[in-house]
């Protein structure tokens, strides 16, 4: 039996009076207990769909042809059509919540900072099921002691933004499936969410299918999460459906050339030495580089050296006269690398972990407690962290960022011609003329028209702003960039499209990168070496064969398991993940962890550049597999 | 943990109110001369011989001929014990002169913030919800002409029309024969009647102002996807539209009243003039003007403090209100 079946559904949306038609006869079918993935780029109108579905569709939205029909288990006889009921009418709004529960991708804005999760997940539950405040208490309860609350008491009476975000989405799901609802929309559930974490939410969410019965729609762009999820796949790429069919054939004989092409497209673990991503779409093509960059010797002195980097937060609350309980916070703990001319050092870590703090310490943005930073270039070795005032200004140029959201880094007041001119202005390069002609050629290494450059930010779409994001990093010859999660907010696509412009960017140029990323996968294509983060310290550093192929920590370790592989044969074991998240470390070895006196950890060398963070007396050849 | 939040912006009005009070001082006293200075030169414009002798026995008896930083110690201490000083012009103590004023003052105030949420409430909310209609347009319209026209203007107009067509005089708060007497129900009713007239007038921008920032507050909250979830719940959009955006932009409501007070005080002093109103406003603004130091310094005090408490008024309920105000920084976590 299908829960819901929507046949050939069309949906229009009208903007300043223009027609434009987003869905454009789209069918599919979700089997009662399945689960049944919507595949897609954003822009596809996967995330439409699933509005309409639930009668949300924005204003200027609306159904203009075609059936949504909804046939509840509980009364199988019947069956709704939602595209013709009333949008904000008695019968969709007892449907909604009650009947098709739905989770989405922010769990922070999801959830409403001003009430506490038990007054939420209680309204959902009163408006379909009313009953005496005390037992709706008692299930509530229940509820988050499923979803993993450790204290369900405690937490019903907390507020949203006290919780972790793997929580917050647990309590989302609480919230989703107190009525116990015949079907789950789930709008790209994990992709806010760390690896292990993802790892922890999927399997909750198929336990609770299992115990509950329901459907799953689950629309996501990520095909590993797809792979260890769903029973049907359905691609949809503008609006059409490319293919759809059970989640086996898919995968193993994928027919359509886009659903391939996308499989091509996500960097994955078993990419050959020097395999490029094919981006769906081939960006512009960029000039030829006239000579590839001197490839830099490897015995040189490391282009930026970093030492016992030390930075802790003081955070709690704080009495008038600076008494009360403070607790101080410990982000950067005793943090040493190096990172050699030329290469390109991943930094891999779950959020929180302090890897962005490092990356504004070798900025300059914020300060270090202890610990130092050289820059040696060859020709002079600078203390990063000593420098002031003019001489400070003078080296910024030295070391340029890419950020990770390229809507924000990006003025909107400003073309992109003053974007990309800025920082020649700041440290006086050359005349008005010569500026132009380098912002045009700029403009060309990142394969991007120069007629653009009268435009403002917004008429670009984020891989292009990401581009010119890229050129403004480049504007000042940089030698080491530093690409905070330059990637993580774009589509696969567009993510091939850019991860190849850094790769031949760095290629022609001998650029040397420090590579921020929590996606294994995008830091296994781009870097030579890997540092894994976690609780603030480098638990692990490798070069990238030797990080995938044996790694030791059982930190690494875990985030490995947790990344959903686009491979049937090659499925999650959801139950590996540790309850706490990776980054506790009571679920670790002995050796690894840290004892009564914190200094007593250190960086074991294993040979081959990789090292370990463990006891001293640890057994080195008992770690290696 | 509330206790200990209240307590500590109960704390930081002190020095609020300290660096308030020395900036009174200096401003009042920036101009040439004193008050003693300018009645005398006065004085001799106007032909008199001026008393050299008398007007340096005054300037010794107010303690002029003192450093101003003492003068301004003795100014401080008078204001801790309630004793706001004394006014030249006026030869009486200034809380003689302002007193009845200051309640009238007070109570316009009042009245004007209530009329600006009661008008500005419904009025943003429609706005909002029904962007880019007929309706909101109109109303946007009417707003920037609040916004625009300034008070005094305003208040020419209304007195102009209120002549025109009606043929009364709508100048003053009370009617003549109540003026200097006590407080009394004919009085009080009297003081309602023409209440409503400075009210508006001295409300309108401040009403446009909050529907505008209410109406923008709300529509940024409208897209925001607690309310989707709230929605996907099965609400009613009535109710979740109560329930959850419209609870979020109360906060810039509440914290506003801070903002609003000087404004609608500074606006009030104005507008008083044209309508002859018997608040503090043309009190303060002669005293400004024959720097009459007690009585303009003492009277900005206490409009300054009425201002501090309305902020920590807003404060107290910005915490009870957001949970977020009130909890994080805590260090459970």
């Amino acid at each position: 039996m299908d829960i819901l079946r929507i046949s050939d559904l069309r949906i229009g949306f009208t903007v300043h009076g223009l027609a434009r038609e987003v869905v454009k006869g789209v069918s599919l079918r979700v089997p009662a207990g399945k689960t049944v993935a919507l595949v897609g780029e954003s822009g596809s109108g996967k995330s439409v769909i699933s509005q309409a579905i639930m009668g949300l569709l924005p204003r200027a939205g609306a159904v203009t042809d075609g059936e949504i029909l909804f046939r509840d288990p509980l009364s199988p006889r019947s069956v709704v059509d939602i595209a013709a009921l009333p949008p904000e009418g008695e019968g969709i709004r007892e449907l909604r919540g009650g009947r098709i529960g739905m989770i989405f991708q922010e769990p922070m804005s999801s959830l409403s900072p001003v009430h506490t999760i038990g007054n939420q997940i209680e309204e959902a539950l009163l408006l379909h099921r009313p009953m005496p405040k005390a037992s709706a208490r008692g299930l509530i309860e229940a509820m988050l002691k499923r979803v993993g609350f450790k204290n369900p008491q405690r937490a019903f009476d907390m507020y949203a933004f006290e919780l972790s975000g793997g929580l917050r989405q647990r309590a989302m799901l609480a919230m989703a499936l107190i009525c116990q609802p015949a079907l789950l929309i789930a709008d790209e559930p994990t992709t806010a969410l760390d690896v292990t974490i993802q790892a922890q939410v999927l399997d909750l969410m198929r336990e609770l299918q299992a115990e509950m019965g329901m459907a799953i729609l689950l629309i996501t762009h990520d095909l590993g999460v797809v792979a260890n999820m769903a029973d049907e796949v359905v691609v949809i790429f503008h609006g059409e459906i490319m293919e759809r069919g059970p989640v086996e054939d898919i995968f193993r004989h994928p027919r359509h050339p886009y659903l391939k092409a996308l499989l091509n497209a996500s960097p994955h673990f078993d990419m050959q030495e020097g395999e490029r991503l094919v981006a769906l779409r081939e960006a512009r093509p960029r000039p030829v580089a006239t000579a590839p960059a001197p490839k830099p010797t490897a015995d040189a002195a490391p282009l930026l050296a970093v030492r016992n980097l030390q930075k802790t937060y003081v955070t709690g609350s704080r009495g008038f006269f600076g008494k009360g309980s403070l607790t101080t916070i410990k982000a950067v703990d005793n943090v040493s690398f190096d990172i050699r001319r030329g290469e390109c050092l991943g930094l891999v870590g779950e959020s929180g972990c302090g890897k962005t703090t490092v990356s504004k310490i070798i900025m300059r943005a914020i300060t270090a407690n202890a610990g130092e930073v050289i820059f040696d270039d060859g020709r002079e070795r600078v203390d990063v962290l000593g420098l002031e005032g003019e001489a400070l200004r003078a080296f910024r140029p030295r070391i340029q960022m890419i950020f990770q959201d390229p809507v924000s880094s990006l003025s909107p007041r400003m073309t992109v011609m003053n974007i990309l001119r800025e920082p020649l202005t700041i440290h006086d390069r050359g005349e008005t003329a010569e500026q132009t002609d380098r912002v045009k050629a700029l403009m060309q290494d990142v394969g991007l028209d120069t007629r653009f450059l009268n435009r403002y930010p917004h008429s670009f779409s984020g891989g292009q702003r990401q581009r010119i994001g890229i050129a403004r990093a480049l504007a000042l010859d940089p030698d080491l960039i530093i690409c905070d999660e330059p990637v993580s907010a774009l589509d696969v696509s567009v993510q091939a499209q850019i991860l190849n412009l850094l790769k031949d960017l760095q290629a022609e140029r001998g650029l040397t990168f420090l590579f921020i990323s929590h996606n294994l996968a995008v830091v296994n294509y781009m870097a030579d070496r890997i540092a894994v983060m976690a609780n603030g310290r480098i638990v692990e550093l490798a070069p990238r064969h030797t990080l995938f192929t044996r790694p030791v920590h059982p930190y690494t370790k875990a985030l490995l398991r947790s990344v959903p592989f686009a491979d049937l044969d090659r499925k999650l074991d959801f139950k590996l993940a540790a309850p706490g998240g990776a980054s506790d470390d009571s679920h670790w070895g002995e050796a690894f962890r840290t004892g009564q006196d914190a200094s007593a950890l250190t960086h074991l060398p294993l040979g081959d550049g990789h090292y370990v963070l463990a006891r001293p007396n640890a057994d080195v050849r008992e770690m290696v597999p | 943990m509330l206790i200990r939040y209240i307590l500590k912006r109960i704390l930081i009005m002190i020095p609020t109110l300290v660096v308030t009070s020395a900036l009174i001082f200096t401003v009042i006293n920036l101009p040439e001369g004193d008050y003693f200075e300018t009645l005398a030169a006065e004085m001799q414009a106007q032909g008199e011989k001026a008393d050299m002798s008398r007007i340096e026995f005054l300037k010794q008896e107010y303690g002029f001929d003192r450093p101003p930083v003492e003068r301004y110690f003795w100014w401080v201490a008078g204001l801790l014990q309630g004793d706001m000083g004394y006014s030249f012009e006026y030869q009486r103590p200034v809380r003689e002169i302002v007193g009845d004023r200051l309640l009238l003052t007070m109570i316009v105030s009042f009245a004007t913030i209530v009329f600006t949420w009661i008008v500005a409430f419904p009025i943003g909310i429609y706005s909002a919800t029904h962007q880019y209609s007929w309706g909101d347009y109109g109303l946007t319209f009417l707003g920037l002409i609040g916004l625009a026209v300034p008070h005094f203007l305003l208040a020419l107009v209304f007195m102009y029309f209120a002549n025109i067509w009606f043929g009364i005089s709508i100048g003053g708060l009370v009617d003549p024969q109540y003026l200097n007497q006590p407080m009394s129900w004919a009085k009080f009713r009297s003081l309602l009647e023409h209440l409503w007239i400075p009210v508006i007038i001295i409300g309108a921008g401040g009403t446009a102002g909050m529907i505008r920032a209410l109406r923008a507050n709300l529509l940024d909250e409208l897209q925001k996807q607690y309310y989707v979830t709230a929605r996907a719940k099965g609400l009613p959009p009535g109710k979740a539209l109560r329930k959850y955006p419209l609870r979020m932009s109360l906060n810039f409501f509440i914290s506003d009243i801070g903002d609003i007070l000087p404004s609608i005080v500074s606006g009030a002093e104005v507008v008083a003039i044209v309508l002859s109103l018997q608040t503090t406003g043309p009190l303060l603004i002669r005293a400004l003007q024959s720097q009459d130091m007690y009585l303009a310094g003492s009277f900005l005090m206490f409009l300054s403090f009425l201002t501090v408490i309305g902020v920590l008024i807003s404060d107290i309920a910005l915490a009870l209100l957001d949970p977020r105000i009130r909890l994080q920084g805590a260090a459970t976590k």
